[in-house]
């Protein structure tokens, strides 16, 4: 079945025939995947999501591949979990977490997005694969490479979290550390793909590459017991993200596998890398690029490609957005730690922050349901908790020096 | 005063191919007008019908884009490199 109908600009509706183009020759606006969407209607059931595999591929009808699923066939599936400690605290009824911390293999939701990109890479006949990266993306890329035995090209800033650069080194991927920040390697990375034919995940294959994203919005409906939330919370930094998890509610709705969704989508971003929320507060669809200071380096992205239709999707769906400083970040790092027993990283601290704050501002209802999107993992960026964590004690191996130790916890404790 | 101005492939059937060009200009906007000069079809490409860049361009003079210098009132000298990018998703 030829599901696919090639490319569509999103702007000017321009048509192109399925290829590694990523934008409008005319207008450069982005292109997207142009599915037949009569021919998909009563094809995709329930029951047909129902029996597929756990992971993203039981939503192959929907994603932009056409030959068999080349790498990642277990990437996706990923728990999503009914809170009740974090809940309670927060002071709330029904609140999911979507926990993308532990996607295999790579233990971000990147996973999603690059083993669609690599498996269209494959069937376009590219031999190297290539991406820019905050470093989630780096990790990814270079597992999936390693496992489609392809050469990759790996850019990221140079001042990158260690475990993340080790993370993406283990793979023996080429590792270019470009001094700047990440918009900075952006750029770079969008002339030497004028230059070099590689399949770049984020730029020549970016159309299919950002449609993996639909899969974490599919999963959450289908988990949720084929529904739709009334908010979702999402971490920003190109905005791709929050975009594709809204075209995946209205693809589900108009696919008639949920009921007419009434879902508000809210921006979470860092106090010091917050273009799209700052858009939102300001209520303008003009986007103003800003350098990026914050600790959470895998939502700085300070001039984000898909902003406009990120801030689109909060003002559509009547939702919102919210900043979070450094503090903010980490104290909702250790907050969904201590509730929920969930490491994630710095942009998950972002998305438990913004969310503690919409609610307790009244922004998002307390009566109603909720859910966070965790979408990476916190043993890759322990670096901002080494100051706020300390082992509580150091004895000698004896019983005797515990005892004076507990005594001594115990007295801390009232005092 | 020539500046080196690196087309972006989308933008390369309308300069003949060419993935770098000579163009003269103060600023920015002087630049694209020599473009079209050059190039006609070019600024329609670069600009919205009201004057402003593009949503989806970045413009570069040398490493900076010129929405952290002055747009396009941004004055060019000589041998400086200008850069037109199209936006790229995020990682």
């Amino acid at each position: 079945m030829t599901k696919l109908k090639g490319l569509k600009c999103r702007e000017c509706g321009r048509r192109y025939p399925s290829s590694p183009v990523h934008i409008c020759e005319f207008c450069f606006g982005p292109v997207e995947v142009d599915y037949d969407y009569e021919a998909l209607k009563g094809t995709i059931t329930r029951q047909s999501i129902a029996a597929g595999p756990p992971s993203i591929w039981r939503y192959r009808e929907l994603l932009p591949i056409e030959g068999d699923v080349a790498v990642g066939h277990h990437v996706g599936f990923t728990p999503l979990i009914r809170s009740q400690n974090l809940a309670e605290e927060l002071g709330v009824r029904e609140l999911w977490i979507k926990n993308d911390s532990v996607c295999h293999p790579t233990w971000s939701f990147k996973d999603r997005v690059v083993a669609v990109a690599v498996t269209r890479a494959k069937e376009f006949g590219f031999d190297t694969v290539a991406c820019a990266s905050t470093g989630n993306l780096a990790n990814s890329v270079a597992a999936h490479a390693a496992e489609a035995r392809l050469k990759s090209y790996i850019f990221i800033p140079a001042d990158l979290e260690q475990g993340k650069i080790v993370a993406t080194l283990v793979y023996q991927p080429t590792l270019v550390a470009v001094e700047g920040t990440y918009d900075e390697v952006n750029r770079l990375c969008s002339e030497v793909s004028d230059k070099y034919r590689w399949a770049f995940v984020n730029i020549n294959i970016r159309p299919y590459y950002s449609e993996g994203s639909k899969t974490y919005g599919y999963e959450i409906l289908e988990q949720l017991g084929w529904r739709a939330p009334g908010h979702i919370v999402v971490p920003c930094a190109g905005g791709s993200l929050i975009t594709k998890i809204w075209k995946a509610i209205r693809e589900f709705a108009s696919l008639g596998l949920i009921e007419r969704p009434a879902t508000k989508m809210y921006a979470a971003q860092a106090a010091g890398c917050g273009p799209i929320v700052t858009m939102v507060k300001n209520d303008t669809d003009v986007l103003t690029p800003v350098r990026p200071n914050t600790i959470a380096k895998s939502l700085a992205i300070g001039n984000p490609a898909d902003g406009y239709y990120a801030y689109r999707v909060v003002k559509d769906s009547g939702g919102y957005g919210e900043h979070a400083t450094d503090e903010e970040i980490v104290e909702g790092m250790l907050l969904l730690a201590r509730t929920e027993g969930i490491f994630t990283e710095t942009a998950g601290g972002v998305t438990v922050a913004v969310t503690k704050k919409l609610i307790e501002t009244g922004v998002i209802p307390r009566d109603e349901s909720i859910v966070i999107c965790i979408t990476g993992n916190g043993l890759k960026t322990p670096d901002v908790l080494y100051e706020r964590l300390e082992t509580h004690v150091t004895i000698r191996p004896l019983l005797s020096a515990f005892d004076r130790a507990l005594a001594e916890l115990k007295s801390q404790a009232r005092s | 005063m020539p500046v080196l101005v690196r087309i972006p492939t989308p933008l390369r059937a309308v300069t003949k191919g060419a993935g770098e060009v000579q163009a003269k200009g103060d600023s920015v906007a002087d630049l694209i007008e020599d473009l079209e000069r050059q190039y006609p079809g070019l600024r329609e490409r670069l600009v919205e019908e009201g004057g402003e860049v593009r949503r989806f361009i970045n413009i570069y003079v040398n490493e900076e884009d010129i929405r952290f210098l002055q747009g396009k009132k941004t004055s060019l000298k000589e041998g400086d490199q200008v850069s037109i990018v199209p936006a790229i998703a995020g990682g």
